[in-house]
């Protein structure tokens, strides 16, 4: 999706989001100038708006950098559902100092495919695609050696699972093989029905968090609030906490990748809860 | 329920991520504004267990935890990931060599 956005830099699409960047911000060539270097990395796109602002359409919330209306990859004006999210948004447009790096607005991110739907996908297929992760999920791999390993994740896993089991009624169990676990039909069609529940933007974002923990049921937990992310990431990397335990902590990498998938799922569940919640305000009168 | 801390903690923590965020004037951000609002229009409740309130102080978490991390990334990304390509002249410097210098240019 975002290589729309790098074509965008290089101002080759009609695409009307930015206007077309100057010559000094395209990249260098494969010659470049003076000591003959042989690749620079594309510079990047530099902030070139003041205030972010919203203000409400028609379809929703729109977000406007400077006076300019900010517009999706496939220049669709970019408006959603809620406030919450919106504000959201512009905050990540506003922190961005200097360059904008697309990298870390993953709410833009998110909003972006709900809107474009780059991969054309409908409600059913997402939901086969968010179920179809069940069968490989990662809390119901178990190993056998080492028996600390095996020991850590019983004791971290096994109340996730139990919990799931209770609160959708369904069966799941764990497997040591490397087939994986048996999941039932009727499994998998409770959770299609508790998918189908919800609307195609919160879809959307379940299925970016299954996608990022490689597990459905972390997701799940995560959605009905029953972990904190910190505690869905902690779980969904279980394994590497283990080994980093054991053998030590590289920040370059192993912080690196934990902040990211933080980021990421945090970003996922935050989204799906703004796109499908509706809050009414009751004023409970004073007695007196 | 999750181990959520107190909702004072995570309000503390959003309005310290807020002004690492936005720098000076982030009093006038819109963010702030919302979450101050939310807070406060939560807070009084005479239920034990209000599930509003719950549910609040999740999604307060789960944004502090968005914007902590994104901001640890991207200090990580620049520390460790983002230097780019050395020019020839640091990379001969790195062993200790010089480039030769060629009045007429190279060959």
């Amino acid at each position: 999706m975002w290589r729309g956005c790098r074509q965008l830099l290089w101002g080759r699409s009609p695409l009307a989001r930015f206007p077309r960047p100057p010559p000094a911000a395209a990249g260098r060539g494969p010659v470049g100038s003076g000591g003959g270097r042989a690749y620079a990395p594309p510079a990047e796109r530099k902030r070139f708006y003041q205030n972010v602002s919203i203000s409400q359409g028609e379809g929703g919330f729109e977000i406007n950098l400077d006076h300019r209306k900010l517009k999706t990859p496939q220049a669709k004006l970019f408006t959603v559902p809620s406030e919450a999210l919106a504000i959201a948004v512009a905050t990540e447009w506003d922190s961005q100092k200097d360059t904008i790096k697309f990298y870390t607005m993953h709410l833009t991110t998110l909003c972006n495919t709900a809107l474009d739907n780059p991969t054309q996908r409908n409600k059913t297929q997402l939901i086969r695609a968010a179920v179809k992760f069940l069968e490989t999920d990662t809390i119901c791999y178990r190993v056998e050696e080492p028996p600390a390993l095996a020991e850590l994740q019983k004791n971290e896993w096994d109340p996730v699972v139990t919990w799931a089991e209770k609160r959708y009624n369904v069966a799941i169990g764990s497997s040591t093989s490397i087939l994986g676990p048996n999941i039932p039909a009727s499994t998998k069609e409770t959770f299609v029905s508790h998918l189908a529940s919800y609307n195609m933007w919160a879809l959307q974002g379940i299925e970016y968090v299954i996608t990022q923990l490689k597990s459905l049921i972390l997701s799940m937990g995560l959605i009905d609030r029953h972990i904190t992310v910190e505690k869905a990431v902690l779980l969904s990397r279980l394994e590497e906490e283990y080994q980093i335990q054991r053998w030590g902590n590289v920040e370059w990498a192993h912080d690196y990748d934990l902040c990211e998938l933080r980021a990421r799922a945090a970003a996922g569940t935050l989204f799906v809860h703004l796109c499908s919640e509706s809050s009414t305000v009751k004023h409970k009168l004073l007695q007196d | 329920m999750a181990a959520l801390g107190s909702p004072l903690h995570t309000f503390r923590g959003l309005l310290r991520e807020l002004r690492y965020a936005s720098g000076r004037p982030y009093r006038d951000t819109p963010a702030y504004r919302h979450i101050v609002a939310a807070f406060r229009a939560h807070r009084v409740t005479s239920e034990k267990l209000c599930r509003a309130q719950q549910e609040l102080h999740f999604q307060a978490a789960t944004y502090l935890c968005l914007l902590r991390s994104v901001r640890e990334h991207t200090a990580l990304h620049r520390e460790y990931h983002g230097k780019g390509e050395r020019s020839p002249e640091e990379v001969a410097g790195l062993v200790g060599f010089r480039l030769p210098q060629q009045p007429g240019g190279k060959g």
